[in-house]
């Protein structure tokens, strides 16, 4: 056992808080549209430099990264609160589905765009009546000659509104069983039969969308994995999203947790000793779910393979986050009924943390299943 | 970064395993904790001590193995899931604050033998108060683990200083007491003069550490006991059939399950962590060892006791040996700090 840095991984974080001193842009403007643009330019700046797709590997531009070097590349962007790329989904999901399950074809087309954020990325997974139980999606793609005529809706669609790809997961085969007949396709977002309409969450922001698809096209060579196989390959892209995502939370909830601390100190309800013993119980809920991740990591750079395991650090995280706002917003007291500028909105924002990226109950079924070996409800 | 065992380290885990599961059976743990008066056999004692487990964590020149907080901790949590009562814990306890705060002489009196297994120790228990005054020493011990079998006893003596005390000596009584968990053996330790010998150094800095290296060995086991308390419930949670079909399959009792396994690698990941930081980075040991009691003390029983409910009824009876390791894991929960006392540390230790 040993938690110190290997001279490799510690070049890396030097080379890369170096890097990041010299190029930070400062903090992001105000505003939908300028934010994004913001983003994108950073995005771009990373790319220049090889930094924008740490974990893809070099023969697709990417950086071929360890996954100690990609945890403290994570580490080292949120500690500098550096901001967020704008295509973030292209990036942790659709890139490194490309790559596992696309052709060289694809590969050739797709990829670079995303690095660059030429082409921006969105999820096309999740419908009205298709939420945890993903298998039971309606939206049908029917073939006509090379093309196919795709009808549905999804929700809960991430960027939609700057995407100009949209990973769809849409049923081919309504007579086979059902996680067998679907297909995974690259829809084109730029054409009128896909309509974005904006959906406002519990913030009052519109981090999400509504995806109205009335015989949208989508040619042939945009499946993905081959046809009827969209079910491991939607699988390949959740993975993706639940290890590389949720090791990039755990950081951000370091810092957070270090605001309410600080704001505890200040506001002097760290002297309550219920308050005291509960930001001593967060500060340690944060550290295990940081050594959790660590010792993920080295199980699977021994095993190859991310594990179901993955699952218990979303809905560990999903817990701690939620558990650090409450308790913010007890530290705030009686002011807890005006709107401050962080903690209500972060009180409110993260209700969505035990439902977004897999529900805690999908996840505990997994745990169960896959880890413990329970038997399968179904 | 590598935060997962060594080969040699796997290798003192499952030599563990193995001797545990072939000596400690289900049926001879209940036997020893409810009818062997020490609670452990000379034979199982002389096989430990065989087995170089007395001497881990002394170092080379006390005539120990000078090993890690880490192979301690893979040890303990081995003992923990087997639950074998055996005097070890409270002998490597005496050994590690002899070793924080002992002279030259005393160390080499008292290690080598501790080492050995030739003697056994245990230590007072951390809220004990006792008169001390000219190298006597007076006042009563409620509840010292193993002190029936145990040939010398540590006890503080005035702020930052211990003292050795012979427990065959004069001045001392000893009587068993009965305790909440039967498979660590608890006594009243009665002392009226006894001769003690106060331990030399007054390094405030090893004491803590040694304090600390305990607080994780008792980590460890308790991180054992939650395991196997798990590993009963899943294992019951597939076999046992209600209405048609076995009860793992409802989300009821799936989701508890699931809850357990959270629990136990948190608990896996702190301890681990404390243990090496102990061993290698001392700047971060004391707040990772208090993260780590406090949040193993919570789930070592805790586990059990979802791991109960999950049994339901035949986890109540006597005849089940699941509530041996609720017992012990509540009762592990208690000693060497609670958790809300090493909650209270860790706010200290963050600046709270």
């Amino acid at each position: 056992m040993d938690l110190t840095p290997t001279p490799q991984e510690q070049a890396f974080r030097d080379e890369l808080r170096a890097w990041i001193e010299a190029n930070h842009p400062g903090p992001e403007p105000e505003g939908d549209v300028a934010g994004f643009e913001f983003r994108r330019a950073w995005q771009r700046r990373l790319h220049e430099d090889d930094w924008a797709g740490v974990s893809w590997p070099k023969e697709y531009g990417g950086r071929g990264a360890t996954l100690v070097e990609q945890a403290i590349y994570n580490e080292e962007l949120a500690r500098a609160q550096a901001p967020s790329t704008a295509n973030v989904l292209g990036l942790a999901m659709g890139g490194p589905t490309v790559i596992a399950h696309g052709t060289e074809a694809q590969k050739r087309r797709y990829l670079e765009p995303i690095l660059s954020a030429d082409e921006i990325w969105c999820q096309g997974f999740s419908e009205p009546e298709a939420g945890s139980d993903l298998a039971s999606l309606k939206t049908r793609a029917v073939r006509d000659g090379n093309e196919w005529v795709v009808t549905g809706q999804k929700v809960w669609t991430t960027l939609a509104h700057h995407a100009k790809w949209c990973m769809l997961v849409a049923r081919t085969d309504p007579d086979v069983p059902r996680h067998k007949g679907l297909t995974y396709f690259l829809m084109d977002m730029d054409q009128d039969a896909v309509q974005v309409r904006p959906l406002r969450q519990i913030t009052g922001e519109a981090e999400f969308n509504e995806l109205f698809i009335e015989e949208a096209r989508i040619p042939d060579e945009n499946i993905i994995g081959g046809e009827g196989n969209g079910w491991a390959v939607a699988i390949t892209t959740l993975m993706h999203e639940r290890a590389t995502l949720a090791f990039g939370l755990q950081i951000r909830v370091k810092i957070t947790l270090s605001e309410l601390l600080a704001d505890a100190r200040e506001s002097g309800a760290a002297a309550d000793p219920i308050i005291r013993d509960r930001l001593a119980q967060l500060y340690i809920e944060c550290e295990v779910l940081r050594l959790n991740a660590l010792r993920g990591l080295s199980a699977i750079m021994r095993t190859g393979v991310p594990g179901p395991e993955g699952s218990l650090g979303k809905w560990q995280w999903a817990e701690v986050n939620q558990a650090l706002t409450e308790l913010a917003m007890d530290v705030r007291g009686g002011r807890a009924v005006l709107d401050d500028d962080r903690w209500t909105y972060r009180f409110l924002r993260a209700r969505a943390n035990s439902i977004e990226g897999g529900t805690t109950e999908i996840l505990k079924n997994i745990v169960a299943e896959r880890v413990l070996g329970l038997p399968r409800m179904r | 970064m590598r935060f997962e065992l060594t080969d040699d380290q796997r290798a003192i885990q499952q030599t563990a395993r193995d001797f545990l599961a072939s000596r400690y059976s289900a049926e001879e743990v209940r036997r020893l904790a409810l009818e062997d008066e020490r609670g452990f056999t000379d034979e199982q004692w002389a096989a430990i001590a065989e087995l170089g487990w007395p001497a881990l964590v002394v170092a080379e020149d006390d005539g120990g193995l000078g090993l890690g907080v880490v192979e301690l901790a893979v040890l303990q949590e081995q003992l923990g899931y087997a639950l074998a009562p055996t005097p070890l814990l409270s002998t490597v306890s005496a050994a590690l604050a002899i070793s924080a705060a002992g002279s030259p002489e005393q160390r080499s009196e008292w290690l080598p033998a501790l080492a050995e297994g030739e003697r056994r120790g245990t230590v007072a228990p951390l809220y004990s108060a006792l008169d001390f005054d000219a190298g006597a020493v007076s006042g009563t011990l409620d509840g010292v683990p193993d002190a029936a079998g145990a040939d010398l006893l540590v006890v503080p003596a005035g702020h930052e200083r211990l003292a050795v005390v012979d427990l065959h000596g004069e001045g001392v009584r000893v009587e068993a007491v009965d305790g909440l968990d039967p498979t660590r053996r608890l006594s009243t330790v009665t002392l009226r003069g006894a001769p003690a010998s106060a331990l030399e150094s007054a390094d405030g800095g090893a004491l803590a550490r040694a304090r600390d290296v305990i607080a994780v060995a008792v980590a460890a086991e308790s991180v054992g006991v939650a395991q196997r308390a798990m590993e009963i419930a899943v294992a019951h949670a597939r076999e046992r059939k209600q209405f048609g079909q076995p009860i793992g399959v409802f989300q009821a009792v799936s989701h508890p399950c699931a809850q357990m396994l959270l629990e136990v690698e948190g608990a896996r990941s702190a301890v681990l962590f404390a243990a090496w930081a102990l061993d290698h980075s001392p700047q971060e040991a004391a707040l990772g060892a208090a993260m780590a009691k406090a949040y193993a003390s919570d789930a070592g029983w805790r586990v059990p006791a979802a791991a109960l409910q999950v049994l339901g009824g035949i986890g109540f009876t006597w005849e089940h040996d699941l509530h041996f390791w609720l017992k012990r894991g509540r009762a592990n929960a208690a000693v060497a700090g609670d958790a809300r006392s090493h909650r209270a540390r860790v706010a200290d230790l963050i600046g709270l």
